[in-house]
């Protein structure tokens, strides 16, 4: 167990490390560079006129589509990856019980295609 | 002479198993080893600017940098010095923390998945037993950067932007997982030094899995392109319709933590393409030496297809993208893991799709 968690460790230092570079990097033009900021400067970026509105608005749903089907897929992935992983010791039960699976998501994804959710135009 | 040199190995052995032991020690070698990879990455990050900057402009017939410096190698210097010393505007109606935050994030996460990557056999900082798992999931957690980057700017064009890139990003995270099992079924192992090992025939360049998965090879760059946001899949900050994208109001080092980490997430992917499908470390020709130049060599040539792809190919359209992504790429590739685990299981063609049967 403690040689398990021993192999994070490395991880965890180099989080570590990444973070320090990252805030070093970001402070050094905060402390470093003037400051001198007016209305027209950090007012929201637009081409030729003032911005107006919150930009914060409605968009299409078809990205929430996307990252519904995103789900779908991942979730997908990560049952595949222990039964990838110990692919050589399984029986044909367990080869053929993932096989169904596939052909059931295919069965959900041609449902999918036929419906539409996959167009954008 | 040759005795006191021994004695000398001998005592330096004895000073590290001690340093080693302990924890002081322990702490010490782990954050020597984090900062040499570090600074490798941002040195390499410093000379792709530079040899993508000059690809693309020999291909377009121009110089490229060549001012600052011999042959202007000391342009990204430059640039970064430039960066630094620039004022960081913070747009008036923006989410003051999570402005910050996203910059970082994006930056930390493209170096944090470098923890896993062997350079050379057992030459990484964690030799985790579910590494492309952990790589898999610290590049899905870089939509995050994006995403918030895009967020909290409150300008249409970063929000316009960030949606885009995200909705990009996860549609070919799929198609690169999918990629991923068929390479773990022949390699019964999610560790990079078992995937490497696997690969290691008696043949040479024609083991490695560029053969067995040629078509999932192909498929792996284009998402890889997709997925770091290089053209011809840079929609997120198509010039001409978005301005910059999700970056359009970040300015002085946090645009550098954005480009630093864009750069790295593609040296990233060029190490994967490396490790996966050309045997990483391993020589081309039987007989020749294994070693890290191998694997630098390979990541270094598959940087110059990212930086030709560049220059040569116009921009995709974005439902053009998504349909490539949802429609050709992810049926493509779970037909491709049924194909491999089929070919596995009933060892169609004996152990070529299924190197744990010979003890790779």
């Amino acid at each position: 167990m403690d040689d398990l968690l021993l192999e994070y460790l490395p991880i965890l230092v180099f989080l570590g490390i990444a973070l320090g570079l990252g805030i070093i990097l970001l402070l050094a033009a905060a402390v470093i560079a003037i400051r001198n900021p007016d209305p027209e400067k950090v007012s929201a970026y637009e081409c030729g006129f003032n911005a107006f509105d919150d930009a914060r608005m409605k968009f299409d749903v078809r990205f929430y589509l996307v990252s519904i089907l995103f789900i779908i897929f991942d979730l997908e992935i990560a049952f595949l990856f222990p039964w990838a992983v110990a692919f050589q010791d399984i029986s044909m039960i367990g080869f053929w019980s993932m096989i169904v699976f596939l052909g059931v998501l295919t069965v959900g994804f041609a449902y999918e295609w036929k419906k539409g959710a996959l167009e954008w135009e | 002479m040759t005795e006191i040199f021994s004695q000398l190995i001998a005592k330096v052995e004895i000073v590290t198993a001690d340093l080693i032991a302990s924890n002081f020690g322990l702490a010490l070698i782990l954050i020597g080893q984090g900062l040499l990879m570090a600074v490798f990455l941002l040195l390499s990050a410093y000379f792709l600017i530079y040899a993508d900057r000059k690809i693309w402009a020999a291909v377009q017939l121009r110089r490229g940098p060549n001012v600052v410096g011999a042959f202007g190698l000391l342009q990204s210097g430059a640039d970064m010095l430039k960066l630094v010393f620039k004022e960081i505007v913070v747009p008036a109606g923006s989410d003051k923390f999570v402005f910050f935050l996203a910059p970082v994030v994006s930056f930390v996460m493209a170096i944090l998945a470098w923890a896993v990557i062997p350079l050379n056999d057992g030459w990484q900082l964690s030799n985790l037993n579910v590494a492309i798992l952990y790589v898999f999931a610290i590049s899905s957690l870089e939509v995050y950067g994006v995403i918030m980057g895009g967020w909290a700017s409150n300008s249409k064009y970063p929000f316009l932007g960030s949606l885009r890139s995200a909705a990009q990003m996860i549609s070919y995270e799929v198609s690169i997982g999918l990629v991923i099992i068929g390479v773990i079924i022949s390699t019964g192992s999610m560790n990079f030094g078992a995937i490497v090992a696997a690969q290691d025939t008696e043949y040479g360049i024609l083991g490695w899995y560029w053969l067995p998965h040629l078509p999932m090879l192909f498929l792996f760059f284009i998402s890889a392109l997709a997925e770091t946001n290089r053209p011809p899949f840079d929609l997120p900050e198509a010039e001409s319709e978005l301005v910059a994208g999700f970056q359009v109001e970040y300015s002085s080092t946090p645009f550098l933590l954005f480009m630093a980490g864009e750069l790295i997430a593609v040296f990233l992917m060029c190490a994967l393409t490396s490790l996966l499908f050309f045997g990483g470390w391993l020589s081309p020709i039987p007989g020749l030496p294994d070693g890290v130049f191998w694997m630098l060599l390979k990541m270094g040539f598959f940087f110059f297809i990212f930086a030709m792809i560049k220059a040569i190919t116009p921009r995709y359209r974005y439902d053009q993208l998504m349909r490539l992504g949802w429609k050709v790429f992810l049926p493509f590739s779970l037909v491709w893991v049924v194909f491999v685990a089929f070919a596995a299981k009933f060892e169609f063609f004996g152990s070529f799709y299924a190197r744990y049967l010979v003890g790779g």
